[in-house]
């Protein structure tokens, strides 16, 4: 067996989930030297790490679009607003604002029952406003429904005052049943469309936490 | 102030294929129409839903013609809709109010402010295109089909005479005859 170290470029093969996230990195791997062969390394991360950059608008859409969201049910808020000037220039999606969150689950429910395919854009703020809608008319109706929820106070689990309303935002969701993801850059943004597909699969809610507040947003 | 019920039964002569969220009317409509696939009587799925439900219906079917008949405790609790409505502006939804100035079904409790608004000129102010007020049924009847064929959004308040419950809620007359789900399923398959 051999180590290698620098002076061999190497296919590198990383898991399924996991995302290299180090720029540089020193290797070791310990395999019969075959500069041909795409061997799995497990890479320890010695040097600086840095996260992608933040959440593009544009790959949101795209996620919209791929998934054949016909309607966005929103109000703005501050995690999600840059995506509004890309939705009102689509053609092929119909922008419904409402004055309050809870109305939006109960349009959207509408538009389900109509054929279309909604996703609902709010903030946890007016997503815990909108409790007993999503109970009634997204829960109790069946509604297969993508609720894209601005993160407001995400701090990935870092330190938020007590009444901060990150601090309430999952609880939130789990006294619901209602199962979410965290995207927080483009890499997750494929969690989008599980979000899609299993709202189909189980006929209700599902929630896409966006924690993403700042990245990119100023445009 | 006129009857629900009678209300209903001249609504029905003029309903034609039209796709009907009947409300709190669901009690006596279920007897009186003959197109129950296009029925959906909801019941009350969470308070304040309707008219955004009825609205969400018609924006998705603008080939259907879709009447919801709301009531003044359900549109209190969600007065924004209207705004929505009429930023949109489908041609394709009436909604009709049933204003008894009451919570009937919790005791007949006093809506606020229950016999000074004017929900017609709420919508109207809205920016609904088209509103209408009637206290008797007689100028109704006289206006139905005509109200039918413009196109929406149309608000049309009514004000109808309350039928209180006091009867605990596990005691009442049950009007349903589908679950929620074989509503939807029925409305699902008539919609194709």
């Amino acid at each position: 067996m051999k180590s290698l170290r620098r002076g061999i470029l190497l296919d590198i093969e990383v898991g399924e989930g996991h995302t290299l996230l180090c720029y540089w990195a020193v290797v070791n791997v310990e395999s019969t030297l075959d500069r041909n062969r795409r061997i799995p390394v497990s890479i320890e991360r010695t040097g600086m790490t840095q996260q992608q950059a933040g959440l593009n608008p544009e790959t949101v859409l795209k996620e919209f679009k791929d998934n054949g969201v016909t309607h966005v049910v929103w109000l703005p808020d501050s995690e999600t607003n840059w995506l509004y000037q890309l939705m009102t220039a689509d053609p092929e999606l119909t922008l419904i604002p409402v004055s309050r969150e809870g109305q939006a689950i109960s349009t959207a429910a509408g538009l389900v029952v109509g054929g279309k395919k909604p996703v609902v854009l709010i903030q946890n703020t007016g997503m815990m406003e909108s409790g007993d809608s999503i109970r009634g008319w997204g829960l109790s109706l069946n509604t297969p429904l993508v609720l894209m929820i601005g993160y407001r106070g995400w701090t990935r689990h870092g330190v938020n005052r007590p009444y901060d309303v990150a601090k309430f935002t999952e609880p939130f969701l789990h006294t619901l049943g209602i199962n979410y993801y965290l995207i927080e850059n483009d890499d997750d943004a494929s969690r989008i469309s599980v979000a899609f597909k299993e709202s189909e699969e189980n006929m209700r809610p599902v929630a896409v936490l966006v924690g993403d507040e700042f990245h990119g947003f100023i445009r | 102030m006129f009857a629900a019920a009678d209300m209903l039964e001249m609504f029905q002569r003029y309903r034609g294929n039209a796709l009907v969220i009947p409300g709190r009317g669901s009690r006596h409509w279920n007897g009186i129409s003959k197109i129950h696939e296009r029925d959906i009587p909801l019941g009350d799925p969470a308070m304040g839903g309707h008219a955004s439900f009825a609205f969400g219906l018609a924006e998705a079917r603008p080939d259907e013609k879709v009447v919801l008949f709301d009531s003044e405790g359900d549109l209190l609790m969600n007065l924004g809709v209207l705004a929505t409505i009429a930023d949109l502006k489908p041609k394709n939804f009436y909604h009709f109010l049933m204003d008894n100035e009451s919570y009937a079904t919790t005791g007949g409790q006093p809506v606020p402010n229950a016999t000074n608004i004017s929900y017609s000129g709420m919508a109207r102010e809205a920016g609904y295109p088209s509103t209408y007020f009637y206290d008797n049924l007689e100028d109704l009847a006289g206006d139905m089909e005509g109200i039918l064929n413009e196109p929406g959004p149309v608000f049309v308040h009514m004000k109808i005479a309350p039928e209180i419950e006091n009867l605990p809620i596990a005691m009442r007359v049950r009007w349903q005859t589908r679950t929620l789900d074989e509503v939807l399923r029925d409305v699902k398959a008539a919609l194709g």
